[in-house]
Order: C-alpha cells, then sequence, then structure tokens
C-alpha cells in the first residue's frame, strides 16, 4: 500500500509538474529569502564587531569635552603634560597612557604628496593601539626626549609617496619641517567607522608640538588614551581618571566637567545593539517573504482544490480507501516541500556566500535559521496540500465528484 | 434469493426548508446477469437511484442488500472494497483523471485491488481493445473525442471484471453512431461475461438494448403511488 502511494503520488507530481514548480517556487523564496538576508545581517554584524575589536579592547579615551556652557563660552579644555603624567602615576590599574595631539597635514617626498593625519606619540602609544612595526624600528627614547626630527609612516601613506619602494631612511616633508623616516607601521585595515586606520604619520610628541602644531599654551595634548590592565574594571579606572582631572583642574563639586571619558567597551555595547537591531529587521523582512512565499504555495494549493476534489472523488468511486487516499496526498506535499526547501538551503547557501564577498563581509551561515525556514514553508506545503485532500477523501465519493 | 434488492428506499436532499425527496421509497429487486434500463423523465431520481446502487452515496432510510450483504450496515472502508471487488461505475460526465493517459486510467482501480503491474497493464490494454481503443493506450483525455472518452470509462469500470455495472447514461453525450457502438459493447458483457448491468437512460432506442425496463416519475416507479 504504501509503494502504491509513493507510486501515485509521484504519478501526480509528474501531471502536475507546473503547480508542483510554482509550489516548490514559493518554498524556495520563503527559504531563501530568510536564510540570505539572516546570514548578511549575521555577517554584518560578525564585520563590525570584529572592527571594533581591532580598536583594542579596554581602552579609555580621554577628551575635551565638546559642550559648551549656557553662556556661550566653551568649556573644552584640552590637556596638559601634568595632567597625563599625574593619571599615569596615580591610576594603579593602567597598563600604559598614550598622550597624543594631532592634525591634518600634508605629507610630501619626492614629486609625491599625500593629506595624511599627523600625529604626536609617547612610546605607549605602540601598547594602547596595538600597533607592531612593518619595517623599521620605534621611536628611541632621546628621540622623545629631544623631539628630533623622526617619523614612522603607515602603510597608506607608505603607498603613497614610495609606490612601494623603501621608505626607510627618506626624508619626508610635513608642514615646514624635514624628518627622517625610521618605521612603517604594520597594516590594521578599516576602523570602526569605516575610516583608513593606515591613513598615519607619527611624531615624537615633543617634535610633533614644536614643527607641525606650534603652541604656547601648555594644554597642548588633544586626547588621552589610556589601556586598562586585562581584568581590571575600566568605568571605575575612569571614574578615577575623572576625580584626578577635576581635582587638577579644580571643577567644584556640581559643575560639570570641561572633559570626557569614552570607555571602548560602552562604544562595543552600543555599536553592537545596532546591528543586532539591524538583524532583527533583516529577519522582520525575510520573514514577511517567508509568508509571502507561503500565502503563494496556499493559493496554489486552493486553486487546485476543485480539481483535486474530483480527482479523489474518482479515486473513491474506482474503491480507493480513504487512507490510501490520504496517503498519497501526504506524500506528494512532503516531496514537494522538503525538495522546494532542499533547493531553497542550496540556493541561499551560495546566494548569500557571493552577497558576503560582494558586500565585504564575512560569510555567516546560520544552520539553525535554515532548519527553521525550511520546517515552516515544508509545514505550509504540507497543510495546504493535505488540508483540502483530508477533507475531501471524507465526503462520499459522489459528493466529491460534483464539487464545485 | 435477489443480487439485488432494494427495500423502502427514501433518499432526502438537503434539510429543514430546503428539503426534498428525491426517492420517495423505492423497491426494486434485480437478478444477478440481468441488463436493466432505468428511465424515466429527467429529475426522476434515476441519478440518485444509480448513486446509492453504485454505493457512492447513502439513502436517507431503507434497506439496500447487495448479494445478500446489508450495504448501509457496512463502514466506509468496508463500502470502498465492496465498490473495489464488485462494482463498475459508467458516469455520464466520464470523471477520467485530467493529464492522464487512457492507460492509467485504466489502470487505476486495478492499482487499488494490488494487481501486480505486468497483470495490471495486460488487463487494461485488453479492456481498452474490448471498447475498441486499440492504440489510444498513450493518449490523455484532452486528446480524445467524447465518445473515446467515455469508451474509457467503460474501459476502467470493466476492466477489474465487476459483477455489477452501473451506467448513468453512458450515451447522454454522444451522436446516434457512438451511442449505438456503446450499447453493443454493454451488451457484449452481459452476454459473454455475465455481468449484471443497470443502465440509467430517456432514450427508448437505448433502452431496447436492455432486457427488462424500469420505469421511474417524481421519485418512485411508475405507478407505484
Ligand atoms: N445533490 C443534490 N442536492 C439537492 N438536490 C439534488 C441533488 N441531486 C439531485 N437533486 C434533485 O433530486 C432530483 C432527482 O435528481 P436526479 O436523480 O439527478 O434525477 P435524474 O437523474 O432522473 O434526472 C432532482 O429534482 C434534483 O434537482
Ligand atoms: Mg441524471
Amino acid at each position: 500500500m504504501i509503494l502504491n502511494a509513493f507510486m501515485l503520488a509521484f504519478r501526480q507530481i509528474r501531471r502536475n509538474l507546473l503547480r508542483a514548480v510554482l509550489t516548490m517556487l514559493g518554498i524556495i523564496i520563503g527559504v531563501g529569502s530568510v536564510i540570505v538576508m539572516i546570514s548578511l545581517g549575521n555577517g554584518t554584524t560578525q564585520m563590525v564587531k570584529d572592527q571594533i575589536s581591532s580598536l583594542g579592547s579596554n581602552i579609555i579615551m580621554v577628551l575635551p569635552s565638546r559642550s559648551f556652557d549656557p553662556g556661550g563660552g566653551s568649556r573644552s579644555r584640552r590637556f596638559t603634560q601634568r595632567e597625563a603624567d599625574a593619571i599615569k602615576d596615580r591610576v594603579h590599574s593602567l597598563k600604559a597612557v598614550s598622550p597624543l595631539s594631532s592634525k591634518s597635514v600634508v605629507a610630501k617626498f619626492a614629486q609625491y604628496n599625500t593629506q595624511t593625519q599627523a600625529t604626536g606619540i609617547t612610546s605607549d602609544y605602540f601598547i594602547v593601539g596595538g600597533w607592531e612595526m612593518a619595517q623599521g624600528r620605534e621611536f628611541t627614547d632621546s628621540e622623545y626626549r629631544a623631539g628630533s626630527n623622526v617619523c614612522i609612516i603607515g602603510e597608506s601613506v607608505s603607498k603613497a609617496l614610495f609606490k612601494g619602494a623603501s621608505p626607510l631612511g627618506a626624508k619626508i616633508k610635513v608642514a615646514d619641517m624635514i624628518c627622517d623616516s625610521v618605521g612603517v607601521l604594520k597594516s590594521k585595515g578599516q576602523g570602526g567607522m569605516g575610516n583608513d586606520q593606515d591613513d598615519v604619520i607619527l611624531f615624537p610628541l615633543k617634535t610633533f608640538q614644536r614643527g607641525i602644531s606650534p603652541t604656547k599654551s601648555l594644554n597642548n595634548i588633544n586626547m588621552i588614551m589610556v589601556s586598562v590592565e586585562d581584568g581590571a574594571d575600566s568605568k571605575d579606572a575612569g571614574s578615577q581618571i575623572t576625580n584626578i582631572l577635576r581635582d587638577m583642574r579644580n571643577i567644584k563639586s556640581g559643575d560639570r566637567d570641561t572633559f570626557e571619558i569614552m570607555d571602548t567597551k560602552e562604544i562595543q555595547e552600543t555599536v553592537s545593539s545596532t546591528t543586532r537591531m539591524l538583524t532583527v529587521f533583516l529577519g522582520c523582512i525575510a520573514g514577511v517573504s517567508l509568508l509571502v512565499g507561503g500565502i503563494g504555495i496556499m493559493n496554489i494549493m486552493l486553486v487546485s482544490v476543485t480539481e483535486r476534489t474530483k480527482e479523489i472523488g474518482t479515486r473513491l468511486a474506482v474503491g480507493a480507501l480513504e487512507k490510501e487516499v490520504l496517503l498519497q496526498f501526504l506524500i506528494e506535499s512532503i516531496t514537494i516541500s522538503s525538495l522546494g526547501g532542499l533547493i531553497g538551503i542550496f540556493l541561499s547557501f551560495f546566494i548569500s556566500m557571493g552577497m558576503a564577498k560582494l558586500m565585504s563581509v564575512p560569510f555567516v551561515y546560520d544552520v539553525s535559521i535554515a532548519v527553521i525556514a525550511f520546517i515552516f514553508s515544508a509545514f505550509i506545503g504540507v497543510f495546504f496540500g493535505y488540508l483540502p485532500a483530508k477533507r475531501a477523501s471524507q465526503l462520499n465519493p459522489i459528493d466529491a465528484l460534483r464539487h464545485e | 434469493m435477489d443480487f439485488i434488492k432494494l427495500r423502502d428506499i427514501v433518499k432526502v436532499y438537503g434539510s429543514g426548508e430546503s428539503a426534498f425527496m428525491a426517492l420517495k421509497g423505492v423497491n426494486v429487486d434485480i437478478e444477478a446477469g440481468e441488463f436493466v434500463a432505468l428511465m424515466g423523465p429527467s429529475g426522476s431520481g434515476k441519478s440518485t437511484m444509480a448513486n446509492i446502487l453504485g454505493c457512492l452515496d447513502v439513502a436517507t432510510s431503507g434497506k439496500y442488500y447487495f448479494n445478500g450483504v446489508d450495504v448501509f450496515s457496512l463502514s466506509r472502508n468496508e463500502t470502498a472494497l465492496l465498490r473495489r471487488h464488485y462494482i463498475g461505475f459508467i458516469f455520464q460526465g466520464f470523471n477520467l483523471l485530467p493529464r492522464t493517459t487512457a492507460l492509467e486510467n485504466v489502470e487505476l482501480p486495478l492499482l487499488y485491488r494490488g494487481v501486480p503491474r505486468k497483470t495490471r497493464r495486460a488487463k487494461s490494454l485488453e479492456a481498452l481493445d474490448m471498447v475498441g481503443l486499440k492504440g489510444w493506450a498513450d493518449h490523455t483525455s484532452a486528446q480524445l473525442s467524447g465518445g473515446q472518452q467515455q469508451r474509457v470509462a467503460i474501459a476502467r469500470a470493466i476492466a477489474s471484471n465487476p459483477l455489477f455495472l452501473l451506467a448513468d447514461e453512458p450515451t447522454g453525450n454522444l451522436d446516434t453512431k457512438r451511442s449505438v457502438e456503446i450499447m453493443e459493447i454493454l451488451t457484449a458483457l452481459n452476454r459473454d461475461m455475465g455481468i449484471t448491468i443497470l443502465m440509467v437512460t430517456h432514450e427508448p432506442d437505448m433502452a431496447k438494448y436492455a432486457g427488462r425496463e424500469i420505469h421511474f416519475l417524481d421519485g418512485n416507479l411508475a405507478g407505484a403511488q
């Protein structure tokens, strides 16, 4: 009987190929779109996470305040070397404290020039930023102390100025200063905000303050980046820094800070909650297409109910048992639905892979989503293929035959 | 013992206000091997009667004995098996499966009987041969004329060697020449294979092929009121 039912089911599929194909199409589209959307959403999330973690974890950025007084005067104040030293001396959970200043400059070598970001640093910068050298060396202690005319360039600058030739020992002109290039940074690629992290030129902080951005003010540090020891609480370190700076700047309790503290952990959390929303959003779109696919399947099945009911009437009239008819229809619906589902999963695998490549996000294939989408569509296919058959097979043969 | 015995068969369609009594207490007996023509004007209940006899429908009340078996006391499955093994039905509207070849249509009842593939094929081809459709086995309904489709339906009904063959206006959609051919086939089946036949018709020309005529009027045998 089972063998018979299989044979009848396959005959029936072959005879109604168009209907079978349309049903499968609904399932393929439903399953496929869900899987593609979710895997792209996951890929994007993954990418953003990767980029943020390339920032380094457990980093605190101390920046001048961006807010303004109601009176109109800026409360923003840059930092002094004394403040940076105080943070380094008094907060014990810190691995490195890197005061730095930056300015957009044009760097020249031979006939080439490039717009880039000049940054004055101390040796802790390499620890905080997780930088390594690709060629050459870091600055020496005496170069930091003396403010020598030396520089280290990022990969993008190296490409722009040297076109593959070795930059070591070359004399690069930045602003009105000529400096010896002593090293090239190892590439870090794109940053969390889509910026090119390799488009930099580094100087000892003293060199920068003297040659690139000369100022008489003692507040000549743009930003202090701090790396917290592994396992230490960055929130706690942040509030210690706040206390030190408020104390040194004589800010009365109740008055607002003249600086801001940003924690990469917080940034990470914000960004990943945003990308999670993106995944949910894509998931919703995918859910809608699953539903549309489902409605398509339903329509095809319902449109053919009259014909199918008559067919069932004929089968019953020549002596088919109710359960034989049902088994045949069940096998037919399951075959069509699972075939459609498998094709959908198969196609979506390659489409997501291709699109991930196109959008240059990592390829993340979520098997559980594939399974859920498959089960959902197959359920719709089976349900709407089986239900009318169930109803028809319970009629008197003559009523099934008369069905209009 | 009578082969077919109907006692006080009542069939009511619908319920309440719209209830309609299509059969009003019919008593009919048919002997094995008879060829009976069921005649009567349109709407007199002939099809209703044939459907009940063919176990495609159940009566509202009354008794139906098929070869001594009380048909209305059988379960749905048992009734299906009765149709499967003993009854053939030829519909006025053919009721062939769409997009299906003549051969596959004829094979259908044999399939449910579990007849092995080879025998099934041979018997079906033989039945098609008998109704004059040799060489048409691989044509689907859409590729056949009305007369040919009706002959496929006859082949389907006789391929399983039924005891009882019901034909509801088998020539209703056919011209005279085709109708005579169908009548000759039915007569031959009755004469040569001993199949008991009840044929519904309103054409006296066709009824004369049968051995006996039953006349219906307004839901009962003419003159029964
Ligand atoms: N399914 C049905 N529902 C309601 N009334 C029906 C149904 N089938 C037949 N009838 C009615 O029963 C009567 C007898 O119908 P039928 O047996 O088809 O007559 P005949 O075949 O002699 O023309 C008709 O009046 C018809 O309208
Ligand atoms: Mg009729």
